[in-house]
C-alpha cells in the first residue's frame, strides 16, 4: 500500500508534452483516473478514516454499547506503552528477514538472470511455484520440517549446533525462517527484473578497464540493480513486519509480533481503540521508515 | 528515465508549492471534520421488536451454520441424520460448517445483528460464553417451549439451569465437551493436575495451553484456590500472575486452538490442556494419547443452537432442535462426533449402534465424573474486555 503511494507521487513528475492539447483531451486523463480513484476512495480512503476514527474513540466505550468520538489521543500513548516490545520485535524480525531475503534473493536472481541460460523461464516458474499452495499449508509444513523429533533438529543436535534438549520450533529462528521462506519470491522477482535489464556490455567494459570482478560488481552491477533492491526490500519488509501467521504457527508467546497483538485486540479483547491506535502507529512507522529509506537510497526516480 | 523535476528550486515558494500546501491543509481540515462521522452506535437489540415473519409454513427451508466435522457424514450405504431429518419433515436444509472460532464468527455477524438486519441463517451454533453474550445483547430469538418438547424432556441434568439461560428459553446444546489434560503416554508417565502441568520442570517448554481465555483461566483460578464460577478481581490478578510466571519461565510452549493435537501426536509437546472430543478422535490413530481428569476438576461446556434475530424459518429450526433431541438420533450423531451427548436416553440407544462407546466416559460421563465440573462466571462487557485484554497480554509474553 505504502509502496503504491510512494510510486504514485514520484511517478507523477510532469514530462514535456510536445503536442498542444484541447480541453477535451485534458479531461481524458481524469476520466482514466476515475475507476482507480473510486476504488481507492471506497476501499482505501474510507476504511482509513474509519480506522483513524476508531483509534480516537473513547477507551471507556465498548463495541456493544457503542463508542463516542472523544479525540482520545491518549490511546496512542497507552498503546505504545503497553505494546512497545512486540512492536520493536516485529521491526527487528522484519529487518532480519528482509536482510536474509536480500542476500539469498540477490544470489538467486543474479544466477537466474545471468547464468541460467535456457533454464531461465523454468527457474522463474520454480520461484513462483510455491504460490500454487496456500500460504497456511506451506507454513504448517514448516512445522512438520522443524519438529522436535524431526530430521533437521536431530541433525543439528548431532552437530552440536543446538543442545541435546534444544529445538527450533517456538524460537525466533523458526519465525524468521518462516518469514524468509514466505516472502522470498517478493524479493527475487523485482531483483530479477532489474538485474535482467542490465546491459552486459557495461560489465564487459568494466573489465576492459582493468577492474577486478568484485570492483566491477560494486561499481556497475549493484548500482544498476538498485531499483530492484529498493522495491524488493520494500515488498518484503512491509508485509513481513505486519505478518502474524508465522509467529502464531512457528513461534511461542515469546515471539509474538505486532500483527498478533492487533488481531487479539480486535477479535478477542474487543478493544477497538487500542487496536486502531496500534494499526495507525504501525502504518505511520513503516511509512516514515520507507520515506527515509527511499530518500537515503536516492532512488525516488528509480521506483 | 526523466531527470528530476527541479521546478521550484528557485527562491521563495512557487505557485505550485503554494497550491500543494493549500491542498494538504484543506485535506487535513476536511479529514478532521469527517472523522466524527465514523461513530459507533449501541448494538443492543430487543428480540421482541427485531424479528422477521416466520415463513416456515410456506418455505420448507432451513439454513444452519455449524462447526466443521460436527455432524455425521452421509455415505453411499447409509443416510446421515441430516438426510433423515429432511425425509421426515420435508424441509430442505442448507448446512454450512462456517463457524470455526467464536470470536471470528462474532466479528462476522456483529454489524448485521447489531443493526437489526438478517444474517441469512436460521440456526447458528456457538459456545456457552458467546451464546450468553449474544443473548445478553438481545440478538437471539426465544425458542417456543411447546414446539421443542424433546429438548425440555431429554436435556441431561448437568446442562440444565445454566446461569445465562436458566430455562433454556433461547439455547439448546448441540454437543458438549470437557476441558481437561491430555498427554502422550509414550513420552511421560502421566500428569495429575493443572498445577503440575504449569510447574513441573520436566515439562518445561513441552506443554501447550488453550488460547480460549475461559478454558485456561478457569483452571488457573482453580490453581490459586478460587472458584471460576464466582471470583473477585483480586483472585483474578493472582491467577493471571501465576500464568504469567509459567510463561516467563518458558514452561508454556504455545497457546493454541485445536492444533495442539498435531503437536501432541508428533511429540513436540508431551502434555497439554485439551478438549475431550479431540482426544477421542486422536486416540483412533495414536492409542498413546490419554485424557485425564485433573485434580482441579473438569470444565463442562457446550456448543449451543441459537436462532438469530430476523431468521425467517424459526418454525423449521424448532423442528430441527426437537428432532436432534430424540435419543435415537442423538446416539447416531454421538457415535460419529464423539463429544458428550447432551441427550438423556441416548446411551441406551447407543447399545444398538456401537456398544464400545457406551462405557466411554468422554461421551457418556457418569454423574460421578460430572460432580466435579465447573463453569466460568458470566462476564459483562467491561470485565470481558479487561480480562481478555490481560489474558492476551500474558499469552503474548
Amino acid at each position: 500500500m505504502t509502496a503504491a503511494v510512494v510510486a504514485e507521487t514520484t511517478g507523477a513528475s510532469p514530462h514535456p508534452e510536445p503536442q498542444e492539447h484541447s480541453p477535451k483531451r485534458k479531461l481524458t486523463g481524469y476520466w482514466l483516473l476515475l475507476p482507480g480513484g473510486l476504488w481507492l476512495i471506497v476501499f482505501f480512503v474510507l476504511p482509513l478514516y474509519s480506522l483513524v476514527a476508531t483509534s480516537l474513540y473513547d477507551p471507556d466505550g465498548s463495541v456493544l454499547q457503542g463508542y463516542d468520538m472523544t479525540w482520545a489521543f491518549s490511546n496512542y500513548w497507552h498503546a505504545l506503552q503497553d505494546y512497545w516490545s512486540p512492536l520493536v520485535r516485529s521491526l527487528v524480525y522484519g529487518a532480519v528477514a528482509t536482510f536474509i531475503c536480500l542476500v539469498l534473493g540477490y544470489l538467486l536472481a543474479y544466477a537466474i538472470a545471468f547464468k541460467s541460460g535456457r533454464w531461465k523461464n523454468l527457474m522463474l516458474v520454480l520461484v513462483i511455484a510455491p504460490f500454487f499452495t496456500s500460504f497456511l499449508v506451506r507454513t504448517l509444513s514448516w512445522k512438520l520440517l522443524l519438529r522436535d523429533d524431526g530430521f533437521i533438529v536431530n541433525t543439528l543436535q548431532f552437530l552440536h549446533i543446538v543442545g541435546a534438549d534444544g529445538r527450533l520450533l517456538a524460537t525466533p529462528v523458526a519465525v524468521i525462517a518462516g518469514l524468509v521462506y514466505n516472502f522470498l519470491p517478493f524479493m527475487v522477482l523485482p531483483l530479477f527484473a532489474s538485474i535482467d535489464k542490465i546491459d552486459h556490455r557495461l560489465i564487459e567494459a568494466s573489465s576492459d578497464l582493468y577492474s577486478r570482478p568484485a570492483v566491477g560488481f560494486f561499481k556497475v552491477t549493484w548500482p544498476l540493480s538498485l531499483p530492484g533492491v529498493v522495491s524488493g526490500t520494500l515488498l518484503t519488509f512491509i508485509p513481513a513486519v505486519g505478518d502474524y501467521i508465522n509467529a502464531q504457527l512457528l513461534g511461542s508467546p515469546k515471539q509474538r509480533m505486532i500483527g498478533n497483538v492487533i488481531q487479539d485486540l480486535f477479535t478477542k479483547a474487543n478493544d477497538y481503540p487500542a487496536a486502531g491506535a496500534l494499526s495507525v502507529i504501525l502504518m505511520l512507522l513503516i511509512l516514515v521508515m520507507v520515506l527515509f529509506y527511499v530518500r537515503r537510497a536516492g532512488t525516488e526516480d528509480l521506483l | 528515465m526523466v531527470g528530476r523535476n527541479t521546478g521550484s528550486a528557485g527562491a521563495g515558494p512557487s505557485r505550485r508549492t503554494f497550491l500543494k500546501a493549500g491542498g494538504v491543509a484543506a485535506f487535513g481540515v476536511g479529514s478532521l471534520a469527517v472523522l466524527p462521522l465514523f461513530g459507533s452506535p449501541s448494538q443492543v437489540q430487543d428480540p421482541a421488536k427485531c424479528f422477521a415473519d416466520d415463513l416456515s409454513s410456506t418455505q420448507k427451508k432451513l439454513v444452519v451454520s455449524n462447526w466443521p466435522a460436527y455432524i455425521d457424514p452421509a455415505t453411499k450405504k447409509q443416510k446421515n441424520t441430516l438426510q433423515d431429518f429432511e425425509a421426515a419433515t420435508g424441509v430442505s436444509v442448507d448446512y454450512t460448517d462456517d463457524v470455526s472460532d467464536n470470536a471470528e464468527f462474532f466479528a462476522k455477524v456483529r454489524n448485521q445483528l447489531g443493526g437489526c438486519e438478517p444474517i441469512g441463517r436460521d440456526l447458528m451454533v456457538l459456545t456457552d460464553w458467546m451464546a450468553a453474550k449474544m443473548i445478553g445483547l438481545g440478538w437471539v430469538q426465544p425458542i417456543d417451549a411447546d414446539k421443542v418438547p424433546n429438548l425440555h424432556k431429554n436435556l441431561i441434568k448437568p446442562l440444565q439451569g445454566r446461569s445465562w439461560d436458566k430455562d433454556r428459553n433461547f439455547s439448546a446444546p448441540w454437543q458438549s465437551g470437557l476441558t481437561g489434560i491430555a498427554y502422550n503416554s509414550k513420552l511421560i508417565k502421566g500428569v495429575g493436575s493443572f498445577q503440575e502441568l504449569i510447574t513441573k520442570p520436566e515439562l518445561k517448554g513441552k506443554i501447550t495451553l488453550l488460547s480460549e481465555m475461559r478454558d485456561t483461566m478457569a483452571f488457573m483460578l482453580k490453581v490459586v484456590g478460587a472458584d471460576p464460577d464466582k471470583f473477585t478481581d483480586a483472585e483474578w490478578e493472582k491467577a493471571i500472575e501465576e500464568l504469567h510466571k509459567a510463561v516467563r519461565a518458558g514452561q508454556v510452549r504455545a497457546f493454541t486452538g485445536n492444533e495442539y493435537i498435531q503437536d501432541l501426536t508428533a511429540g513436540n509437546i508431551v502434555a497439554c490442556e485439551a478438549w475431550s472430543g479431540d482426544v477421542i478422535q486422536a486416540q483412533y490413530d495414536n492409542p498413546n494419547i490419554k485424557f485425564v481428569v485433573p485434580e482441579e476438576g473438569l470444565s463442562l461446556w457446550s456448543d449451543n443452537m441459537l436462532v438469530p434475530n430476523k431468521a425467517t424459518h424459526e418454525g423449521n429450526a424448532e423442528k430441527w432442535i426437537d428432532y436432534y433431541y430424540e435419543p435415537e438420533v442423538a446416539a447416531k450423531l454421538a457415535a460419529w462426533v464423539n463429544y458428550i451427548c447432551p441427550v438423556e436416553g441416548a446411551r441406551d440407544e447407543m447399545v444398538k449402534i456401537d456398544d464400545t462407546l457406551v462405557d466411554n466416559p468422554l461421551i457418556f460421563p457418569s454423574e460421578e465424573d460430572l460432580k466435579n465440573t465447573f463453569d466460568f462466571m458470566v462476564l459483562d462487557e467491561k470485565q470481558s474486555q479487561k480480562y481478555e485484554g490481560e489474558f492476551s497480554d500474558v499469552t503474548g509474553g
